[in-house]
């Protein structure tokens, strides 16, 4: 199904999501990838606050390339997932509602998400140019000092994902697959 | 013997990397198109016009098709008969990189220390490997690798009991341990033999062939067919969410190996499949 999301949503909104919906996605989201999301681990481990509000908002894996002039941000399209399992638990703890990125997640992520009621949506890997014509503005907002992985500011508009895995779990990693 | 100054190197590394990362090749354009028309799935062949239409993009506005704009891996063939004057030919690759990467808006993804992990800033250096041949012509090809798919690859070194069977298994068991992570639909690089770095580089090389063009053994070619056949039997399909694109073409090359070993190594590549090359 064909759907569109405002982001940040409200928890009916996510949970009417299954795997496998296509989205057009508005409003606000946050990139962070390996390095970000390390120093936002440690940050959680020691008790500190996050330079992002992440109660209920949207990470997506990402390192955009610099913006040519005239445009807000470069190619832009996601990174792989998985290595961000091992730091998302506790940030799905701490209210984070909204993942985008390509790739499969481990089962300790799935049953956070779960336990969390967060979704998982996939954008198209590879597509970065693309991507990028749904970004309308581009700030950093934490860790510039980490160039391409800082933290950045997106508002995107009718940016296309696909719902991978939804609150309840349901995860079109397997079932797409299974069925060629 | 014939001279080749350095900055003439530095002019074309720079452009070759431009060009790599804002110019889909057609042989890769032409093989998507071909896959969306036999694609079953919906979804999967509305992501493979995504592709295409980001190919276009790229190439008509000159921004990178992908923001992991790679680690340079730069091929060059250099002519015994040739003299670089001017500097050091590796200087003069890494110099080129650092302005074209500039130039081109492209994002720097290489850090200094595997360990510390610091940008280095201007996506340098390049892992350069370098081939006397004969003559007086000096070829680069410089072939940035991104590592959504260079992380998914994997090296093992067989028993020559194993033979065929197990080469089979090991490649195809690969893909499927990669899923969605390489950017499918992917092309798949093989080395079989030699040493264990031999095999490895023998399955980077294999990815600057014209895609699907076959080995020139037909054996080898053959396993080609089938291997490539049997991972669009796996169902995982365009970004692993199903489909049966899943690798655009398999390239494998072979090279004489030690009677007591099979090396195997499967370079993964995103369906990008960057490459460009110059002969001076």
């Amino acid at each position: 199904m064909e759907k569109r999301l405002n982001l940040p949503c409200g928890q009916a909104e996510l949970e009417s999501l299954t795997a496998g919906d296509r989205v057009y996605l508005t409003g606000v989201i946050y990139t962070a990838r390996d390095a970000a999301h390390k120093r936002l681990y440690q940050l959680i481990a020691k008790n500190q606050s996050l330079p992002i509000d992440i109660t209920n908002s949207a990470i997506y894996y990402a390192g955009p390339c610099p913006p040519k002039p005239g445009y807000v941000i470069g190619s832009a399209g996601p990174t792989t997932s998985g290595r961000m399992d091992v730091y998302t638990p506790p940030l799905l703890d701490r209210g984070l509602k909204v993942m985008i990125g390509k790739g499969n997640r481990s089962p300790e992520v799935i049953q956070s998400m779960i336990k969390n009621k967060a979704v998982y949506f996939a954008a198209i890997g590879g597509a970065g140019a693309l991507i990028c014509k749904s970004i309308k503005s581009c700030h950093p907002v934490a860790f510039e000092d980490l160039g391409p992985e800082a933290i950045y500011r997106l508002e995107v508009e009718d940016f296309f994902v696909i719902t991978a895995i939804d609150v309840h779990g349901n995860n079109l990693y397997e079932t797409g697959q299974s069925t060629p | 013997m014939r001279q080749i100054h350095v900055d003439e190197i530095i002019t074309k590394v720079e452009q070759l990397s431009i060009d790599a990362c804002c110019n889909l090749g057609t042989d890769v354009e032409d093989r998507l198109k071909d896959a969306c028309s036999s694609e079953q799935s919906d979804l999967a062949r509305d992501i493979l016009k995504q592709l295409i239409e980001n190919a276009q993009i790229a190439r008509k506005e000159g921004i990178p098709l992908c923001q992991d704009t790679g680690m340079g891996v730069v091929f060059v063939e250099i002519g015994q008969d040739v003299h670089i004057t001017g500097g050091y030919l590796y200087d003069a690759i890494n110099e080129g990189i650092r302005r074209g990467y500039k130039k081109g808006y492209m994002r720097n993804s290489v850090v200094k220390s595997p360990i510390n992990r610091q940008n280095t800033g201007d996506n340098t250096p390049a892992v350069i490997h370098t081939e006397i041949v004969p003559g007086h012509k000096l070829t680069i090809t410089f072939a940035p690798k991104g590592f959504g798919s260079e992380n998914m690859s994997a090296l093992k070194m067989l028993t020559p009991a194993q033979g065929l069977s197990g080469i089979k298994k090991f490649v195809v068991d690969t893909v499927k341990k990669a899923g969605a992570n390489p950017c499918p639909p992917i092309v798949v690089g093989v080395g079989i033999g030699g040493t264990m770095e031999k095999a490895a580089l023998l399955s980077k090389k294999s990815l600057i062939r014209p895609l699907g063009k076959p080995n020139d053994d037909p054996n080898i070619s053959q396993l080609e067919r089938e291997l490539l056949e049997a991972i669009n039997q796996l169902g995982i399909g365009p970004q692993g969410l199903g489909g049966r694109t899943t690798a655009l073409a398999v390239h494998i090359e072979v090279y004489p190996t030690h009677i007591a070993g099979l090396p195997v190594a499967v370079n993964m590549q995103c369906h990008a499949c960057r490459h460009k090359k110059v002969t001076l």
